[in-house]
């Protein structure tokens, strides 16, 4: 039977993909972040999972505005990357699990989660920059993955409530898989940041902070805060926290926090954070 | 329960809603269509002739002949489709983050806490 070994969060942001691929984790400005993510190495290698649910979205890559879905899941062995206007990163496509994948559609639709089922789906950011941080590509991906992928872009978004309520079905769906999967949920993006207007470049560390809290130890109120509530707090891309909310859904009430950490160099406030189940 | 409050506008900010997407559907089909290479190649080579492609009205075709990127999402580009035309015209996200501020790209650096991680 399949089971959820352990979730983590993370922000997603597109520069750390440019400084990864240009060797630059290590110099000053982002040996903050390298540092960070060392210990999560460790960890992973501890609980050892054979598939990662990446919750994430799509950054205009491959979803357009003229079919726009609110909930969509990756149904294929194989993603290729998308080109996000600079031409495509040096990255092997990503590894996936179609007959996984299908069996959380199935129980997660039955369920009253109407998801759309994406046979073919190109990666971004979204989803590789996370990848990144936790994983060698080199010579392949050591991990398949699962893209759910949720629509923070064009509002009306679902509600936080509904993203948490979406992570608590998603548990059920994997531990009525009949194979051993060890499952890592992972929910990315976030934190503050804010690129749109005037107020480009917002952000609010304090309530940053306050979402780690909140999320590892009362869910339950982020999951009751309006998005007018978190793009005022965080900026209005900070949206994309709603997305923590589902892996933090798919994990058991109270929860043993691994690591933690945070770092906003220049727009966003990246962070990072570990858990597995507490009973 | 209502998500979104229009009555408490939060400064500065242009949430992408329904209206705006409505509003700035052409030009996001523009800027997404610039995910492709050889359509970053055909708005380069002309950009005119690449408008008509996607029945952009003379004020819409304005805002991206000037590289007004305040006035692009103010017209409903999506910051994310607004990336693409960026890096088709040479404007990263945080030089266009700058020129929404009114500042200059030295200007917005300064204000950040590690100015060279870019
Ligand atoms: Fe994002």
């Amino acid at each position: 039977m399949a089971r959820i070994v352990g979730g983590m969060g993370t922000s997603h942001v597109p520069s750390v993909g440019v400084a990864y691929d240009r060797g630059k984790m290590q110099t000053p400005e982002w040996q903050p972040l390298y540092d960070m993510f060392l210990p999560v190495k460790e960890w992973l290698a501890r609980i050892d999972p054979t598939i990662a649910i990446i919750v994430y979205n799509d950054h205009g890559t491959d979803l357009f505005f003229d079919k726009y879905p609110t909930f969509a899941l990756g149904a294929a062995d194989y993603y290729p990357q998308g080109d996000e206007g600079y031409g495509p990163r040096p990255l092997p496509p990503v590894r996936g699990d179609a007959e996984f994948s299908w069996h959380l559609s199935e129980q997660l639709v039955w369920n009253e989660f109407d998801l759309t089922v994406c046979q073919e789906l190109a990666m971004d950011h979204g989803l590789l920059v996370p990848m990144n941080l936790c994983w060698d590509h080199r010579p392949d991906w050591p991990i398949k993955v699962v893209p759910l992928q949720i629509n923070v872009l064009q509002h009306p978004l679902p509600t936080a409530l509904r993203c948490w309520k979406l992570g608590q079905a998603l548990r059920k769906a994997v531990e009525a898989y009949p194979k051993d999967e060890r499952v890592l949920v992972i929910g990315t993006g976030g934190m503050s940041h804010q690129l749109n207007g005037e107020r480009f470049g917002f952000m609010n560390e304090n309530w940053d902070q306050q979402f780690l809290d909140w999320i590892e130890a009362e869910p339950e109120r982020v999951a009751q805060m309006t998005h007018q509530e978190l793009m005022e707090k965080g900026g209005a891309e900070s949206v994309e926290l709603i997305m923590w909310l589902t892996m933090r859904g798919a994990l058991s009430p109270q929860v043993k926090r691994i690591d933690r950490g945070y770092y906003n160099p220049m727009t966003t406030g990246i962070a990072l954070l570990t858990l597995e189940d507490a009973g | 329960m209502a998500q979104l409050e229009p009555n408490r506008p939060i400064d500065g900010t242009y949430v992408f809603d329904w209206r705006l997407s409505r509003k700035g559907y052409r030009l996001n089909k523009l800027a997404f269509s610039l995910s492709r290479a050889e359509n970053r190649d055909a708005f380069k080579e002309n950009e005119e002739a690449y408008f008509d492609r996607f029945d952009l009205s003379e004020e819409e075709k304005d805002l991206v002949r000037k590289r007004d990127f305040l006035g692009l999402i103010r017209h409903g580009t999506n910051i994310y489709m607004m990336l693409k035309l960026g890096a088709a015209t040479g404007n990263g996200l945080y030089q266009m983050g700058a020129q929404q501020r009114g500042e200059t790209y030295q200007e917005f650096l300064a204000t950040r806490n590690v100015g060279s991680a870019t």
